[in-house]
């Protein structure tokens, strides 16, 4: 029990920096309405980015600004597949995200890069969870990196720009209707979207002290996982954009404190992937059960729209 | 290149010319919804359009909105040649309203978003806030004037509306930015005869306030009759029959369909026309 709860605070670390990467997924999945499976593959350019950076001998601020930039030149190229070259948004994402893992294997020129926290100067390490001051925390430092992300997006989609871009994911035709560019639109969040994954790749290579050309696999099913769950527990509570981008992170943090426990109570670490993927199925399969065989006629009151 | 009119020159707001589109050419598919088709609205025209299924009714809507490449010919909106531009920068003169409610809102999204999606088109969509209070007492007014109750729901999402609701709603997007032309794409034909006729209403009323230029099409032989100033009927992609003025007041449901049988030596066979 004692290792449980000394696992925690690594537990909730790991929750906030997914946490981040699922903040991104959302912008695709919920707002754009694209499942965009670049994520996998920008995790790890995020992390390999900001590694070698790091070793080449920049600081951390400029190379996660770095990591950022070339998330979201990954996020630029699934948009050109699929808006320029009309290429259906899943294979799109698919495409990239297996250019991605040679350009990852080039950037860090090998498998995996180390970087040893005792010689750089992180912004975050699991080395920093406890017994340093609060300032130097990685629980601190992710929540205030995750509070002024939320707030810039609640900002970004509140504006007429972010507004268009909602609507995109709405029903596009209505857009174009309105005038709005829907493509350029998809491209836009494409590009923010594999930023913030790239950014929460340079945490997490930080983080566990290495960037590994393997770390990114099943990321978009981690951060679903961590949109279903938060939207299961906060959904009804949690209305507002803002708050909804809450409950993903919430959602993350759970998931990892699941995780643990799972763990360990011994359960075999090489089965964690397919019992992550068996949890988002079953969410997603939920609503569609429930309303394809237990339908209850609807009860809809006012001017009927199907006469 | 027609010069655009300055003198008090009634001008012509929509110019088709010699418009041709065939779908899936070279295929067992193969439909040629566009035949040479040629139409000239002048400012301020409130054009009905019947037709019967495949008429081209609809194809010839989504020829002026730019919803695909023509194969050849011309649209002209108020002098301005739009037929290379994408939909997107054509929905600057345009609004319109589609057959299914679900299309014409974005559901998630509340009614004032909407609007103000609406109240932005054709402008650039910059990095200010999406909307602003003048807007939303201008929408609560505004909504206010649909008598649906709706000013007390700005913040209500869309998809919990009815679908006249949404059709009301839909309309008063259409011409929130004062458009060139205003497209109705039998937009009362998916809802129920009592809440068809009040958005109906609406529509004139929309129209006559903001003297639009329009082009409805309709199923409903009476209210293409009943509404605007001249009628169209559509066959084979092009038109077959155009009547306005007088003559259009005194036609009645039985003259349509002898012209129409006159013109196309075809029965009009199509049940809901016939059901009005």
């Amino acid at each position: 029990m004692l290792s449980l709860l000394n696992s925690m605070p690594g537990a909730v670390a790991q929750g906030l920096i997914w946490g981040i990467m699922a903040i991104g997924l959302y912008i695709t999945y919920k707002v754009l309405d694209v499942a965009d499976l670049t994520v996998d593959g920008t995790l790890c350019t995020g992390g390999a980015v900001c590694v070698m950076m790091m070793l080449s001998g920049h600081g951390v601020g400029v190379s996660m600004l770095v990591a950022f930039i070339a998330g979201m030149c990954a996020g630029l190229v699934t948009g050109v597949f699929h808006t320029v070259m009309g290429i259906p948004a899943i294979l799109a994402g698919i495409l990239t995200q297996l250019s991605l893992y040679s350009v990852n294997l080039k950037i860090m020129g090998k498998a995996n890069q180390a970087l040893n926290v005792r010689n750089y100067d992180l912004l975050v390490s699991m080395q920093y969870n406890r017994n340093t001051n609060p300032l130097n925390n990685t629980i601190f430092i992710v929540i205030i990196f995750t509070v002024v992300l939320i707030a810039v997006l609640y900002w970004f989609f509140g504006t007429e720009a972010g507004s268009g871009i909602r609507a995109t994911g709405c029903n596009e035709n209505m857009s174009r209707a309105q005038g709005i560019n829907t493509n350029l639109n998809k491209v836009i969040g494409l590009v923010l979207s594999n930023g913030i994954v790239a950014l929460s790749g340079s945490l997490l290579a930080q983080y566990q002290g290495f960037a590994d050309v393997q770390m990114g696999r099943g990321a978009i099913v981690i951060g679903l996982a961590a949109v279903i769950i938060g939207e299961a527990i906060f959904g009804k509570v949690f209305r507002s954009f803002a708050l909804h981008l809450v409950s993903v992170t919430l959602g993350a943090i759970i998931y990892y404190i699941v995780y643990q426990v799972v763990i360990w109570r011994g359960i075999d670490p090489d089965l964690l992937k397919m019992l992550s993927a068996i949890v988002v199925a079953v969410f997603l399969a939920v609503p569609y059960i429930r309303t394809t065989y237990f339908a209850r006629p609807a009860n809809r009151k006012g001017g009927g729209g199907d006469a | 290149m027609r010069v655009p009119l300055t003198g008090r020159v009634v001008a012509a707001m929509l110019e088709l010319k010699n418009i041709y589109k065939t779908f899936n050419p070279g295929t067992v598919n193969e439909k040629t919804a566009l035949d040479n088709l040629s139409l000239t609205l002048n400012n301020g025209d409130f054009v009905t359009v019947i037709g019967g299924n495949g008429a081209g009714k609809s194809t010839m809507l989504n020829a002026i909105c730019g919803v695909f490449k023509l194969d050849s010919g011309s649209v002209v909106l108020d002098g301005v040649d739009v037929t290379k531009m994408p939909e997107f920068k054509r929905a600057k003169f345009l609004g319109r309203v589609f057959q299914d409610p679900m299309m014409g809102t974005a559901a998630q999204m509340q009614i004032d978003e909407n609007l103000a999606l609406a109240a932005r088109r054709g402008a650039s969509r910059t990095l200010k806030w999406g909307i602003t209070k003048n807007e939303r007492s201008r929408y609560r007014v505004l909504l206010a004037h649909l008598g649906l109750g709706l000013e007390d729901r700005l913040t209500s999402k869309v998809g919990l509306l009815s679908g006249g609701q949404r059709q009301a709603v839909t309309l008063l997007m259409a011409s929130l930015k004062q458009p060139k032309l205003l497209l109705l794409d039998e937009h009362t034909a998916a809802l129920d005869p009592k809440t068809a006729a009040k958005v109906l209403a609406l529509t004139k009323q929309i129209v006559e306030e903001n003297s639009l230029t329009t082009l409805m099409v309709t199923h409903n032989m009476r209210d293409a009759i009943a509404y605007g100033n001249r009628l169209i009927m559509m066959h084979d992609g092009h038109i077959i029959l155009d009547i306005s003025g007088e003559d259009k007041k005194n036609l009645t449901v039985d003259d349509l369909l002898h012209e129409f049988t006159k013109a196309s030596g075809e029965e009009f066979a199509n049940d809901r026309a016939l059901l009005t």
